[in-house]
């Protein structure tokens, strides 16, 4: 076998390899976000997903008593939805008996079997077919059976909204005129900055007090990572529990040792005043602790890594330093510091995008109210809370292009070797 | 100066240990503790100068045991302090003593050096550090335990007494436990939790298996085959690491509706795989590349294909790693919420995040959501216990190379 032939069998392999997991990456994610920018140019609503079918009501208008007598019966196609529908299709049972005397164009029968079909109806209108018959003999001796008992099958056709739906630009226009556009910006800055900063100083904290070796060691390494393994609803559920005003802990723990006044509504309060140094400071409460809930479940994210890589610090940079009489805070600054430079900025870095990304805490804690609301937890209300699919999409594209930006930062500024 | 230092060193480390003796029995013992703040203090700015005269070195006992004993006295006969009699003085007083005497152990104080001044900071630094965290950390995962035992209105006659409620067991053991457990009886039975562990198990599994088998293709691939367009392969696979759930979820809401995936375990799954691969490749893959080519090309010398190769050479080698990655897949699929939550809307096939969700728009009792808190997190923590050495591995090795 010549070389270039195993080479080309070689790269063959490796494709059928990878297959399963390019194409569920594209199917899961590259499609969506290409989805995304389709329905955000469309004015889509969370109902049009089912595609409008008619409503057939069947009445009927007229009985016979006598042989001879009419017998009216009238179909209603209705097409309720906003959207519309190209052709509708029924067919009904007409009883033993019946002779058609007058019957609209777009119905026909044949062996006692109905069928009609109509265009449209026209979002938001109803067309009504009349059907009038003679009731003869055969109808009186099968024991005048109401038309009504057979109920009419309706198939419709109708393009599918997501489809058919004009392209239009309204769903960035709602989203960039919307008031609480930029005020959202600022939440989502506040959030993922102090909240990517707070929980990488309390890692670098942890792992500062990990990194010399005592027993116990093991298991308070395993208990700080507690937060970051625990499913986010139980955790999230706990401390919506303990910072109730009324129930909770926290509060009562406040009041008992008379650092509150009264009942502090942690998470549901926008803004609580703060006197401190003379100085009035308006704390966003619930913003707040929803940052020190992101601090809180990921510390150990940061600490593992730091702690990594403090664990791997060759150990005569350390005595050397001692033996220049550098003190414990010069060490840690001359000497960690500069060696944990590379770990930390790419900490920083993910930690930001992953934190700019995150929806389940601050849903499950305030559900982005009270001054909480990202722009994640937009994208959700947009789309689900309203039912405004191309509203949270647009929303959704904008989101894309400020992770794109975030990206790209990652990539030409992360340190190589690590992540 | 060297006394001040000392007093000041004394004045903290008892403060620190009544501090957290008096929270840590009002919260877990329920006790009814206050904390007078000048006792701690006095005392500790009292035995602090002393215990600096007796230059404390490591490894030296007596100091310690004097200074505890000391602490332990001062503190049984001062019980007001805290409250809550003289044991638990006796027991603040001792630990304030043997930790004002690890502060100061290897000090020069007399005159004190400024390294003596950045140690005792240190010191203090790391005393408050342990006990912020182990506070701060175990704090809410035993209020969730603690909440799922006590019925509504036992625990807001007093929520800031977390201690456990063994007072049910005068009636007994077994009516003592099976009031102790109602609210996970009816959390598992009557609010079917039962069948959500096993439908949590079910798709955790089966995404965790589905992720291996291509993860462990995907990865060999990249690791051992030469193709063009390698690099930017890995590039694009890291990628998805990055993006938003919510992002995908329009788009994956829609699809999945008009195909009939929605409200299915399998498409659940689907998204798993997807969220998970990524990782599990990039992880397995760096594993991959330190075992030595050789071994591989030994087996294949011996007549073994390249699957047989994977098989038998390849994965037995990787067990470390295919653990900590399937851990890692396993626990990201039992604690997903986002999905589960969009998608699921039959009762029959809810997973636990989805179920709590459930449970939490019922009006249930607190005591009833902090069971199933209870039981969602279990058997995570069991199996990171268990497996932590694995687990901190996979953890880290999606991030750190080599």
């Amino acid at each position: 076998m010549r070389p270039r032939s195993l080479k080309a069998r070689e790269a063959r392999l490796a494709f059928l390899m990878l297959f399963p997991t390019f194409f569920l990456v594209m199917l899961i994610v590259v499609f969506p976000v290409l989805a995304d920018f389709w329905i955000a140019f469309k004015r889509i609503k969370l109902g049009d997903l089912r595609p409008p079918r008619a409503v057939v009501v069947e009445r009927v208008k007229a009985r016979p008593r006598v042989p001879g007598d009419r017998l009216v019966v009238a179909y209603r196609v209705e097409n309720r939805s906003q959207n519309p529908i190209t052709e509708t299709r029924f067919a009904d049972r007409i009883p033993p008996g019946l002779t058609p005397l007058a019957l609209p164009p777009e119905c026909h029968i044949r062996g006692g079997a109905l069928s009609c079909r109509l265009t449209g109806p026209k979002p938001g209108t109803r067309k009504e077919l009349v059907l009038a018959f003679r009731a003869e003999g055969a109808y009186f001796a099968s024991g005048r059976p109401n038309p009504r008992a057979s109920r009419p099958e309706v198939e419709s056709r109708a393009p599918n909204p997501i489809f058919a739906k004009p392209f239009t630009l309204e769903n960035f226009a709602r989203v960039f005129r919307d008031p609480d556009f930029v005020p959202m910006l600022k939440v989502t800055l506040a959030y993922t900055v102090f909240g990517t900063g707070l929980s990488i100083l309390l890692g670098l904290f942890a792992a500062q007090l990990l990194v010399v070796r005592f027993a116990g060691r093991n298991l308070l390494r395993g208990l700080f990572l507690f937060p970051y393994v625990a499913p986010v609803i139980a955790v999230a559920f706990v401390w919506v529990f303990l910072l109730d005003p009324f129930a909770g802990t926290v509060n009562a723990l406040l009041l008992k040792y008379g650092l509150a006044s009264g009942p502090i509504p942690f998470l549901s309060q926008r803004v609580w005043p703060l006197e401190l140094f003379g100085l009035r400071l308006e704390l966003p409460l619930a913003l707040t602790m929803v940052i020190l809930f992101e601090g809180w479940r990921y510390f150990p994210f940061a600490f593992l890594f730091i702690l990594a890589r403090m664990q791997a610090m060759p150990v005569e940079l350390f005595e050397a330093a001692r033996v220049d009489g550098a003190g414990v805070w010069a060490t840690f600054r001359h000497v960690t510091l500069p060696q944990l430079a590379g770990i930390l900025a790419t900490l920083f870095l993910l930690r930001f995008i992953w934190t700019f990304n995150k929806f389940d805490d601050i849903f499950l804690l305030t559900g982005g109210a009270a001054g909480t609301e990202t722009i994640t937890i937009k994208v959700y209300d947009y789309a689900f809370a309203r039912a405004d699919l191309g509203l949270g999409a647009a929303l959704a594209v904008v989101l894309f292009f400020i992770l794109a930006i975030l990206l790209t930062l990652y990539f030409r500024y992360a340190p190589r070797g690590e992540v | 100066m060297g006394f001040l230092l000392a007093a000041l060193t004394g004045a903290l480390a008892f403060s620190l240990a009544y501090g957290t003796v008096s929270l840590s029995a009002a919260l877990f013992l329920g006790l009814e503790t206050h904390l007078v703040a000048a006792v701690p203090l006095l005392a500790g700015a009292f035995l602090g100068p002393l215990a600096a005269l007796a230059a404390p070195r490591t490894g030296a006992l007596g100091p310690y045991l004097l200074f505890a004993g000391a602490g332990a006295m001062l503190g049984a006969l001062l019980p007001g302090a805290l409250g809550a009699g003289p044991g638990l003085g006796a027991l603040a007083g001792a630990a304030g003593g043997g930790l004002l005497v690890y502060g100061l152990r290897d000090l020069e104080l007399f005159p004190p050096r400024a390294e003596s001044y950045e140690r005792l900071a240190l010191r203090g630094l790391r005393a408050l550090g342990f006990v912020f965290f182990v506070f701060a950390v175990v704090f809410p995962f035993w209020a969730m335990f603690v909440a799922s035992l006590k019925p509504r209105a036992e625990f807001l006659a007093n929520p800031a007494d977390l201690s456990l409620p063994l007072e049910v067991f005068r009636a007994g053991l077994l009516p003592g436990l099976r009031k102790l457990f109602e609210g996970y009886r009816a959390v598992l039975f009557e609010y079917r939790f039962l069948r959500y562990i096993a439908n949590t198990a079910l798709v955790s599994v089966v995404t965790m298996l589905l992720t291996l088998f291509f993860s462990v293709l995907g990865a060999y691939a990249v690791a051992r085959l030469d193709f063009p367009g390698r690099r930017l392969m890995e590039r694009a696979v890291l990628l998805t690491y990055m993006f938003p759930a919510i992002v995908l979820a329009i788009p994956l809401y829609v699809v999945f509706t008009l195909i009939g995936l929605r409200d299915t375990l399998g498409g659940l799954v689907v998204v798993y795989l997807a969220q998970t691969l990524p990782v599990a490749l990039y992880m397995l893959r760096s594993y991959f590349e330190t075992i030595p080519e050789s071994l591989e090309e030994a087996g294949m010398i011996d007549g073994c294909s390249r699957f047989e190769v994977i098989w038998r050479v390849t994965l037995p080698l990787s067990l470390p790693a295919l653990a900590s990655v399937g851990l890692y897949v396993f626990m990201i699929a039992w604690n997903e919420f986002l999905f589960a939550f969009m998608f699921l809307d039959s009762p029959e096939i809810f997973t636990l995040s989805r179920g709590m969700v459930a449970l939490n728009s019922q009006e249930v009792p607190y005591q009833y959501l902090m069971a199933g808190a209870v039981i969602v997190t279990v058997p995570v923590m069991l199996l990171f216990f268990w497996f932590e050495r694995y687990l901190v591995g996979g953890l880290t090795a999606g991030g750190v190379k080599g």
